[in-house]
């Protein structure tokens, strides 16, 4: 095994990276972390600990106020805007809200994920003919969505308008997906299906998958690396036998007196479900 | 790796049958709209278009600047304002009493079963029917009448229109005369108050805003419709303007032009102020 | 009555509604006396045997409207050729409107925003009648110029309102879109357009009603259509024929009213 060189060893690195909208609102203070290729993490931590600004900063949508920031080797803030929009081609940022325009069919809403290898020309095209149907067929289908092709997006539930945002991710190009919170609409056996399917994906194609999650069953269960973030601050980067309920308690619980159980695991939230119906 | 075996027929858009029909009569459409406005751009590059335009265009610099110019456009300008202010004024005359008719919240009939006596439903129709052909002639129209019936000039603008606007003023008071809050209204009708009572007391006050408001937008639009008028002989800044026109002053025209921007930015202004000042 | 109220607030409040209601009416009257007084006021040939005389040829003229087989023939004819003008028209300044609305909107930068907006408001301030009165000078008399000369003004109307639609348009999924590194024009098309889609084409229609009005009157500065057929019968005091196309004109509008409602209902499902 040859020796790496630093910049192949990272997808995306921050350094000390500080991000704050004013003097007194800081959303990421001091963070440090690095991914490496293929690697499958999920950034757990109380609502307004930051992760969404986070995963903007990996992403190269939020330029920090202070700190390094490192994409597939290279300072983005510091390219010539052609080269940072390649580089954007490159990664996948889905945000919480699925991002689709209420009267857009599925069947384009999924092909948008193929624009940045397209031209303008056939993106226009496409738009009044879809090309690549069978692309989008295939990615709804992974989902569980593949009758619902043709229709308008306005016509879907939340749930079903989550996944449609993540099969565009199927027919993208992106190495570095990073998602925020793209299982909160679904419920648990959809949510298994959807997971599978990303992380699947991110192996075949080796990229690396950064989530954000606050079901913390499902990232225990999963990931094998957990990112612990509150109030702007990385309290823990760990492998996930080494997450242990004190360190639980001291992200989500500590401040409302609470103690973590040990969360159940997937099968046995699915029992404890199949008990209630 | 999970991929489905595809469908055994490929698939297939089914908006796209209709979207290749749509567009192929649209596009079958354009041909004999095209021939029937006998659109062809071909002819603004002839040789004798060309050489007018630029003739035309040629005599816009400089534009007209001489006092005596400036000052005939002055009082242009200002009968073009005057027109519209008594015309406007005219139309309010003529649009309240018919709104009074025709609105629904005055019929003592239908005050208290809802439903209106026929005689009473009949006159209101006929005030809207009327209403209606008022304003369904274009002001022009009326402008040509009047300019052939009573001579060019300020007049027939200003019936023009009073009469237009009467109509639009009338169908527009209407409404709001029915859409505000009745309550006082109808307390002052039940307790025995005759109409014109129950109309000073009840709805004026409470409508008085929104009427005034729209009035002095109409007399925003009023201006710049004489303006327009003014090009088949009603008077004002728009008489000018065409006459400029006719002998291909360009000077002349490129002045007004400015000073017509300028009034309708100005009059903009005035009715914006007027309209907050009043509500 | 107020004027017995205490000074301070209430004061200050009555005397903005004193001044309303006192100099408000006051300005106006003195407004209206002004104009009244300038305009020459031949208001005396009004009510003059002359123009009493004219105003009942008329009126005995449009109560017997003309027939006949040839000039209805023609009359539909002129309909046809208005309807053709506004349509053209409207379709030339929906394009041309969407064209100046980006630049407008603030795409391409701060100059290119107050270049395009300098030019709407120019085309917007200039009425349908004076641009035809100007754009018969290169296009001839006829429909071509009527057409043009509605583009025109519509352009400025729809591009205006075209920039403010597309510039409300929520922009998260333009700017997640954007942020995976698709281009803006792309961008544009997949997201804010389909969005912003329903708001233009319902002013596009309803700006198509506007210029069916706009389209039969432009015909009296020799633009075609029915309006020139209307000036060319009323400067021969044919008072029959001109009835005719007058109520050509209102069935016309009538027609164009309800497709442009239906168009709108099914195109933006409301």
């Amino acid at each position: 095994m040859r020796a790496l060189s630093p910049a192949e060893l990272n997808v995306s690195a921050l350094e000390q990276v500080v991000v704050s909208y004013s003097d007194t609102a800081t959303a990421l203070a001091d963070v440090s972390l690095s991914l490496s290729p293929e690697e499958q993490v999920a950034i757990i931590g109380p609502s307004g600990a930051g992760k969404t600004t986070l995963l903007a900063t990996f992403a190269c949508a939020l330029k920090p106020s202070r700190g390094r920031v490192v994409v597939f080797g290279r300072d983005p803030w510091a390219l010539p805007a052609a080269e940072l929009h390649r580089l954007r081609g490159d990664l996948f940022l889905a945000p919480q809200a699925p991002p689709l325009p209420p009267r857009q069919r599925v069947v384009n809403a999924v092909l948008a994920g193929r624009l940045p290898q397209w031209t303008a020309w056939k993106a226009l095209s496409s738009l009044v003919r879809p090309r690549d149907l069978a692309a989008a067929h295939d990615a709804l289908t992974r989902f569980k969505l593949d009758d619902k092709l043709f229709l308008r997006c306005d016509r879907l539930s939340g749930g079903e308008r989550q996944r449609v945002a993540l099969a565009r991710l199927l027919v993208s190009n992106a190495r570095l997906f990073l998602l925020d919170e793209p299982v909160s609409s679904l419920d648990p056996n959809l949510a298994g299906v959807a997971l599978d399917t990303l992380q699947e994906e991110a192996r075949q194609r080796g990229a690396t998958l950064v989530v954000s999650l606050h079901a913390v069953d499902l990232a225990m269960a999963r990931f094998p690396r957990l990112i612990g973030l509150r109030a702007g601050r990385v309290l823990f980067d760990l492998p996930r036998a080494e997450v242990s309920n004190e360190l639980l308690t001291d992200l989500y619980g500590a401040e409302l007196g609470m103690s973590f159980q040990s969360p159940p695991t997937f099968e046995e939230a699915q029992m404890k479900l199949t008990r209630c119906l | 790796m999970t991929t489905v075996a595809l469908p055994a027929s490929p698939l297939r858009d089914p908006a796209w049958r209709e979207r290749m029909l749509w567009t192929a009569a649209a596009v079958i459409l354009l041909f004999p709209l095209g021939w029937l406005a006998e659109f062809n751009p071909a002819t603004l590059w002839s040789a004798a278009s060309l050489s007018a335009t630029r003739q035309f265009l040629g005599t816009f610099f400089p534009p007209k600047l001489d006092a005596e110019f400036l000052y005939l456009v002055g009082i242009a300008t200002w009968k073009t304002v005057a027109i519209a202010t008594v015309g406007t004024t005219l139309a309010v005359l003529i649009a309240v009493p018919l709104a009074l008719v025709a609105n629904r919240q005055l019929s003592i009939s239908a005050f208290a079963s809802g439903r209106m006596c026929a005689l009473c439903m009949g006159v209101r129709a006929t005030v809207r029917t009327f209403m209606i052909l008022l304003r369904s002639i274009p002001e022009i129209v009326w402008a040509l009448l009047f300019v052939r019936a009573v001579g060019l000039g300020d007049t027939a603008g200003v019936i023009a229109i009073a009469l237009t606007y009467g109509g639009m003023l009338g169908k527009v008071y209407t409404e709001i005369f029915e859409s505000n809050e009745t309550q006082g209204t109808r307390a002052l009708l039940g307790n025995g108050a005759s109409r014109t009572q129950a109309f000073f007391y009840g709805m004026l006050p409470v409508c008085l805003p929104e009427l005034m408001s729209y009035t002095v937008y109409r007399w925003e639009c009023a201006i710049r419709a004489s303006v327009v008028m003014g090009f088949v002989g009603a008077g004002g800044l728009g008489q000018q303007m065409e006459l400029s026109m006719k002998m291909l002053a360009g000077g002349e025209v490129l002045t007004m032009l400015t000073v017509f921007v300028g009034l309708v930015w100005l009059a903009d202004a005035v009715s914006g102020f007027l309209r907050r000042w009043l509500s | 009555m107020r004027a017995n109220a205490p000074a301070g607030v209430e004061g200050h409040h009555t005397n903005a509604w004193v001044s309303k209601a006192v100099l408000a009416p006051l300005v106006f009257l003195a407004f209206l006396m002004a104009s009244i007084a300038t305009l020459s006021g031949d208001w005396a040939s009004l009510f003059s045997r002359a123009a009493a005389t004219s105003m009942l040829e008329f009126a005995r003229g449009f109560i017997a409207p003309a027939g006949g087989a040839a000039f209805l023939g023609k009359t539909f004819y002129a309909a046809l050729e208005t309807l053709a003008i506004s349509l053209l028209g409207t379709l030339l300044a929906v394009l041309a409107g969407l064209a100046l609305a980006l630049p407008a909107a603030g795409r391409w930068g701060l100059p290119a925003k107050h270049a395009a907006r300098f030019v709407l408001n120019v085309l917007r301030a200039i009425p349908e009648l004076v641009w035809a009165s100007l754009v018969v000078i290169a296009a001839g008399l006829g429909p071509f110029a009527g057409t043009l000369a509605l583009g025109f003004h519509t352009t400025g109307v729809l591009g205006r309102l075209f920039g403010e639609s597309l510039e409300n348009v929520a922009p998260e999924a333009n700017d997640t879109l954007r942020r995976n590194g698709v281009g803006a024009l792309p961008a544009f098309w997949y997201t804010t357009f389909p969005q912003a889609l329903p708001q233009l084409a319902s002013y596009a229609l309803y700006r198509w009603e506007n210029n069916i009005r706009a389209a039969a009157v432009l015909g009296v500065v020799g633009a075609g259509g029915l309006g020139q057929m209307l000036y060319f019968h009323l400067s021969l005091f044919q008072t029959h024929e001109a009835a005719t196309v007058l109520l050509a004109m209102i069935a016309l509008v009538g027609v164009v009213d309800i497709a442009s409602n239906q168009l709108r209902i099914k195109l933006t499902g409301r």
